[in-house]
């Protein structure tokens, strides 16, 4: 039987370790909050994105932009979304298997990736797939201009007919318990059809320059903003996931040290009861062999 | 007589309110906006973005680094690639910007890197005259 001491012992490690996954769980929820409120600064400009390239597309219906144009190849380059940071439950795992999955059933000839996060790089790397472009340690709250350079390496790739698809793979927040790998395609470019109860205004412009120049620019931006918003929303099931990880964590320590108290205790009093038989019974022998005197 | 103008970038929203008068640094030249102009999308290029409340006014001044604005009979919209307050704007990294641009520009280089350098160049410049200005 291991001795009182190292089970208390034992407790105590593991309470320092609950009181380290308690903390976790809390800075994750309140980076959770902030995730979700980068996520929600941008859908004013992507809103107003979609609006105006439908617009602008409605427009120029004879000018085909080269992201617009479906074809028929088997290559493509996914840009992959991961975290940077493990103890966040299944969000990694999920991602990178969606990811592959979807690029060996859909583009078997040729699969490139750009990974965004340390943790999709390490995967693809260690298992030999080619990673033309890569961007990790992104902060909290990162700019555009950080997740930018890997994006434009993509476009590239598109652009010089290396491949004739770009996907994006990131996990969709769905609840805080809910997080959901998501695939999407982003080149060949759909704009998403106008609601068509919108009341919104079919606003014939003045272009300038000239109709073809603000689509020319407006594409690469809006597929820009699907994988900066990707990468904040991945953000936020990052730590959501972590949030519940960390919850699940902390109270699996509490039940590990409510049986292991039980066991001390239970210990304790075996080693009382023990110490009590030999105290009986040393007083007996003592009373017996005055008796006999 | 007003309008409502929003100024947005990917990352944030840096202006919402009723205006009178807005002027941009358009594709094809300064354009200034009045309430009931004309339905327009231009290409904005890296400049200042001159607001005024009411018009010949108080101006408040943003710096945008390219983008798009676009005008609509009930509101105007910037979509800003990038986009400052301009107390928000470091002289120094502007300038340490524009001087890496121009030692790149100097070198060989292809058509891409040459409009991208020339790009990055006129956005430390615009960044640069808009915080002289500022401090007059």
């Amino acid at each position: 039987m291991p001795a009182f001491r190292d089970i208390v012992r034992r407790i105590d490690s593991i309470k320092n370790t609950q009181k380290i996954t308690k903390a976790m769980q809390v800075v994750a929820a309140t980076r959770l909050r902030r995730a979700q409120a980068a996520v929600q600064a941008t859908r004013p400009y992507a809103d107003k994105m979609v609006e105006v390239l439908q617009t602008v597309s409605e427009r120029s219906t004879e000018y085909k932009h080269p992201f617009l144009i479906r074809r028929e190849g088997k290559r493509a380059v996914m840009i992959l979304v991961t975290t940077d940071k493990g103890l966040a439950g299944a969000v990694n795992v999920n991602n990178i298997r969606a990811a592959t999955r979807y690029m060996s059933q859909n583009f078997p000839e040729q699969q490139r990736y750009v990974t965004l996060g340390r943790k999709g790089r390490d995967f693809l790397l260690r298992y030999r797939r080619d990673v033309i472009a890569e961007v990790s340690n992104l902060p909290d709250r990162p700019s555009q201009g950080q997740v930018l350079p890997a994006v434009t390496v993509a476009l590239e790739e598109y652009t010089k007919e290396n491949v004739d698809a770009v996907l994006l793979c990131y996990a969709k927040w769905i609840s805080t318990i809910r997080q959901e790998p998501t695939v999407r395609v982003l080149i060949p470019a759909e704009i998403p059809a106008r609601d068509r109860d919108a009341t919104g205004p079919r606003a014939d412009y003045i272009y300038e320059p000239d109709p073809e120049s603000v689509l020319d620019g407006l594409l690469p931006r809006y597929v820009e903003t699907q994988v900066f918003q990707a990468v904040l929303e991945n953000k936020a099931s990052e730590y959501s996931a972590k949030m519940i990880a960390m919850q699940n964590a902390t109270n699996a320590a509490g039940d590990l040290i409510d049986s292991l108290t039980l066991y001390a205790n239970k210990v304790r009093q075996a080693g009382i009861t023990t110490e009590l038989m030999e105290i009986v019974s040393g007083a007996a022998a003592q009373e017996g062999s005055s008796r006999g005197r | 007589m007003k309008f409502p103008l929003r100024v947005v970038s990917v990352e944030r929203s840096l202006f919402e309110g009723d205006v009178e008068f807005v002027i941009a640094t358009g594709a094809e030249g300064e354009l200034g906006v009045l309430a009931r102009h004309a339905p327009l999308m231009t290409i904005l290029k890296p400049g200042p973005l001159r607001i005024q409340e009411t018009y010949g006014g108080p101006e408040q001044t943003l710096f945008v680094g390219g983008g798009f604005l676009e005008v609509l009979p009930e509101r105007v919209t910037v979509l800003a690639d990038v986009a400052e307050h301009a107390e928000e704007i470091s002289v120094d990294a502007a300038e340490e910007a524009r001087r890496r641009a121009q030692e790149r520009l100097a070198g060989t280089l292809t058509a891409a890197e040459e409009t991208e350098f020339q790009n990055a160049l006129a956005m430390a410049e615009a960044r640069l005259r808009l915080a002289r200005a500022r401090r007059g």
